[in-house]
């Protein structure tokens, strides 16, 4: 009340307010979204690829771009705000560089990108479509699961669109709320014909991509978009390709197995720490990398449901849509996680 | 496909040595359009003209709304009257009298063809067909004013097109009856038709996905410098679709060589037009694009190839979409699924089948000059029909695909949990074999 009252006083003599800054309002609150939830841990910097340079997750990705338009004269990227570097500049510089007829924005309309993508693929050029979020890829549902996932097997292989490679910046970011926070890979998950693939970190991102953009296959890439600037590796400047469908032991554990992809990798390295720490338990922690089609020899050695001392947990969002101010309650951060693991040794 | 990457990656490797340089932009000439930006004024300009961004125009101190003009809306532009006579002579494309003959025995082949697979449906013997009645000269008109290298993308009644490029009756057939000569490895339900050779792309169930997909596969065209334009075939319902807003505007912000065919045939099943679009149908809509449009008696093969072959030259020469609204009706029902007596009059098909067809239209036209008669006419529907019956035969006695194909090309190599669900399916058929209809197919 008394800064309210303040605020009225002042204003009689009007520009005073505002250079007097907002001392009056008092010392600020803690802001729930400030504190990131993970911290990421970047992995040794690799021997097998030759020069390394520092790259943040959205540099990785602008150098994957970078190397395809350099080597494939018919690759071209395109989306929404592409042309002056991207909303989350994964694309800066590449126009400058390649020409406005290989990187260009195109109108706003996700089942058009899509749409168009699949063409450019289907006439033999290599296909970048940028969707600008994740949560936006749903108008262009049908031309993925009905057209390019089903393009080769409903064709007799006489066409395909395997030069189409989707790019999407996603998951949870602190802020983001309902519609630049969501995780869609599930909806495509069981969609045969297309590949889905999360990265963890620079490293992994560029090499992935860059397996997308070689696969025969339509595939979709998630970019943890929390990741694009505190995820920092040094990163091969040359290309490089990491296979995709096959997922990726981090860390070694006879206990019990923590299986995640993106963000929460980093997230479930921690948990196998603090499991080890409190609990004496020893966690193996996998990456999943390619969510379709999934590696399951390494995740589920055989059927392994009889071999299981505790029935599988998963540990997820709530079912709501994801919220704003919740979501430091929403996430299955750590505590969840070791919660999870704790009350599986006990079961 | 690898072939038509593999010669453009000729092409395109010979283009970049030569000139140096790793991309190249469009090099065709680009006339002057009028655009918002270009008539801006500058900013300190002393006359008051709108310097939005979004549109240019001229201000207006009167509040007039702009009234849609559907009663006298966009002409139809035609050629021949309805007894085949040229109105406007300069407008005769005079083609060959071997080309017209072409499209004539094209249009009555797809005929022929029509009746006997509608029937072999009726009987029981393929699942399901979608015949062409009324519609063969928008097919064989606009196929005939088309390079064979332009891709083609359909919608599902467009079989004219494909007839006239040469796909054989065999294996039109083939894929009616899903057998092992079909080329799509009986996959998909019949009229779904597909040919690399012909470049014709695979057609697909759900409507108007094609549209966005052909302004792409333009644009790479377009990068290619190949004298090529995409075709994309669509119906009046099929308009209706947000993917074919998205591709009418992406073709025309990305300068896509495009020629958008709409075949208005005045009903979607058994939506008729005035339920389907309150403007002035579908080549209205092209302005509002920025896209060059024009309405065709889609009946006259002649005027749909004279607009055919117009849009095509510029399409390639100006890199720019083309709209071409082909009017015409829907003389079969929907497909075999579907009566149309339920919601239209016999009197109103008849009328198109007796006093407006594209087939006897130009039979009028041939015979005027002599070039087709009685003799020709009987002779012709005599061994057209014979070769259909023939290409039926032969479909009907031919096996099955072998069934590994139902799990091949999902992804272009197989995966481990596809090949486990083939083992397991073998495995199955090894103990209930009786169940499964194994003599029809291949081994």
């Amino acid at each position: 009340m008394a800064a309210a009252a303040r605020l009225v006083l002042r204003t009689a003599s009007g520009a005073k307010v505002l250079r007097a800054g907002l001392g009056w309002l008092g010392a600020p609150i803690r802001v729930p979204h400030a504190a990131a939830h993970f911290t990421f841990h970047p992995d040794p910097v690799p021997t097998r690829h030759g020069p390394t340079q520092k790259m943040n997750l959205f540099q990785s990705i602008t150098s994957a771009l970078d190397n395809t338009l350099s080597s494939d004269p018919t690759a071209v990227i395109f989306g929404e705000d592409v042309a002056f570097g991207g909303v989350f500049r994964c694309t800066v510089g590449l126009r400058d560089k390649y020409g406005k007829d290989r990187v260009f924005n195109t109108p706003l309309c996700e089942q058009g990108i899509v749409g168009f993508g699949i063409g450019v693929a289907v006439a033999g050029a290599t296909a970048i479509a940028e969707i600008q979020f994740a949560d936006y890829i749903f108008p262009a549902f049908d031309q993925i699961v009905n057209e390019a996932a089903k393009y080769r097997y409903r064709s007799g292989n006489m066409f395909d669109c395997g030069n189409l490679t989707i790019r999407a910046p996603w998951g949870c970011v602190g802020h983001g709320s309902l519609y630049h926070s969501q995780s869609p890979e599930a909806f495509f998950a069981h969609c045969p014909g297309i590949k889905v693939v999360i990265p963890r970190s620079p490293v992994q991102a560029k090499g992935l991509l860059l397996s997308c953009i070689a696969d025969k296959n339509p595939c979709i890439f998630f970019e943890p978009k929390i990741l694009y600037r505190a995820a920092v590796e040094q990163v091969p400047t040359e290309p490089y390709l990491i296979p995709l469908s096959q997922a990726e032991v981090l860390q070694e554990g006879s206990d019990v197995t923590l299986v995640a992809w993106g963000t929460q990798v980093h997230v479930m390295k921690e948990v196998a720490a603090m499991a080890q720490e409190k609990l004496g338990v020893s966690c193996e922690v996998i990456d999943l990398q390619t969510i379709l089609p999934w590696d399951t020899e390494t995740v589920c050695k055989e059927e392994c449901f009889l071999n299981l001392e505790a029935p599988i947990a998963r540990v997820c969002g709530y079912d709501t849509p994801f919220p704003h101010i919740f979501e430091p309650f929403y996430i299955p951060d750590k505590w969840k996680c070791f919660d999870a693991v704790k009350r599986m040794i006990n079961y | 496909m690898a072939a038509l990457r593999g010669l453009y990656r000729t092409g395109l490797g010979a283009l970049c040595r030569r000139k140096g340089y790793q991309g190249f932009g469009v090099t065709h000439y680009r006339p002057f359009r009028v655009n918002g930006a270009l008539h801006q004024q500058p900013f300190d300009s002393l006359e008051e003209k709108p310097q939005f961004p979004g549109a240019s125009a001229e201000f207006v101190d009167r509040l007039e709304f702009i009234q849609p003009n559907v009663i006298s809306g966009i002409p139809v532009y035609r050629v021949m009257d309805r007894q085949g006579q040229i109105i406007n002579q300069a407008e005769d494309p005079k083609l060959s009298k071997e080309m017209v003959l072409n499209c004539y025995k094209k249009m009555t082949l797809l005929n022929t063809m029509d009746r006997i697979l509608y029937e072999s449906q009726r009987q029981g013997r393929i699942s399901f067909y979608m015949t062409n009645y009324g519609e063969e000269g928008t097919h064989v008109g606009s196929a005939a004013a088309l390079e064979p290298n332009d891709i083609i993308f359909g919608q599902y009644r467009e079989a004219g097109v494909l007839m006239y490029r040469g796909f054989p009756l065999d294996l039109f057939m083939a894929q009616c009856y899903a057998n092992a000569d079909d080329l799509g490895k009986g996959r998909q339900m019949p009229v779904h038709y597909g040919s690399k050779d012909l470049n014709f792309v695979t057609i697909s169930s759900p409507l108007a996905t094609q549209i966005p997909q052909a302004a792409g596969a333009a644009y790479a065209v377009k990068r290619e410098n190949s004298n090529r334009v995409v075709i994309c075939f669509f119906g009046e319902g099929a308009a209706s679709e947000g993917d074919a807003h998205a591709g009418f505007n992406f073709s025309a912000t990305l300068e896509c060589p495009i020629i958008f065919f709409c075949r208005n045939n005045g009903y979607a099943i058994s939506t008729p037009t005035n339920e389907q679009y309150r403007g002035d149908g579908i080549a209205a809509r092209g302005p509002g694009y920025g896209m060059m449009s024009i309405r065709v008696d889609g009946n006259d093969v002649f005027a749909v190839y004279n607009a055919t072959k117009e849009a095509r030259r510029r399409a390639i020469a100006e890199n720019q979409p083309f709209l071409i609204e082909a009017m015409t009706y829907r003389i079969g029902h929907h497909s075999t699924s579907d009566d149309s007596s339920a919601y239209r009059s016999v009197d109103e098909v008849n009328y198109w089948d007796k006093q407006d067809h594209p087939i006897s239209r130009l039979r009028h036209y041939m015979t005027a000059r002599g070039w087709w008669g009685e003799e020709e006419e009987k002779t012709w529907r005599k061994q057209s029909r014979k070769h259909v019956m023939e290409a039926f035969e032969r479909a009907e006695k031919r096996h099955k695909p072998r069934l590994d194909l139902l799990f091949s090309d999902v992804y272009q190599e197989m995966t481990p949990n596809i090949e486990k669900q083939k083992e397991a399916m073998w495995n199955h058929l090894k103990h209930y074999k009786e169940q499964y209809p194994l003599d029809l197919y291949d081994k």
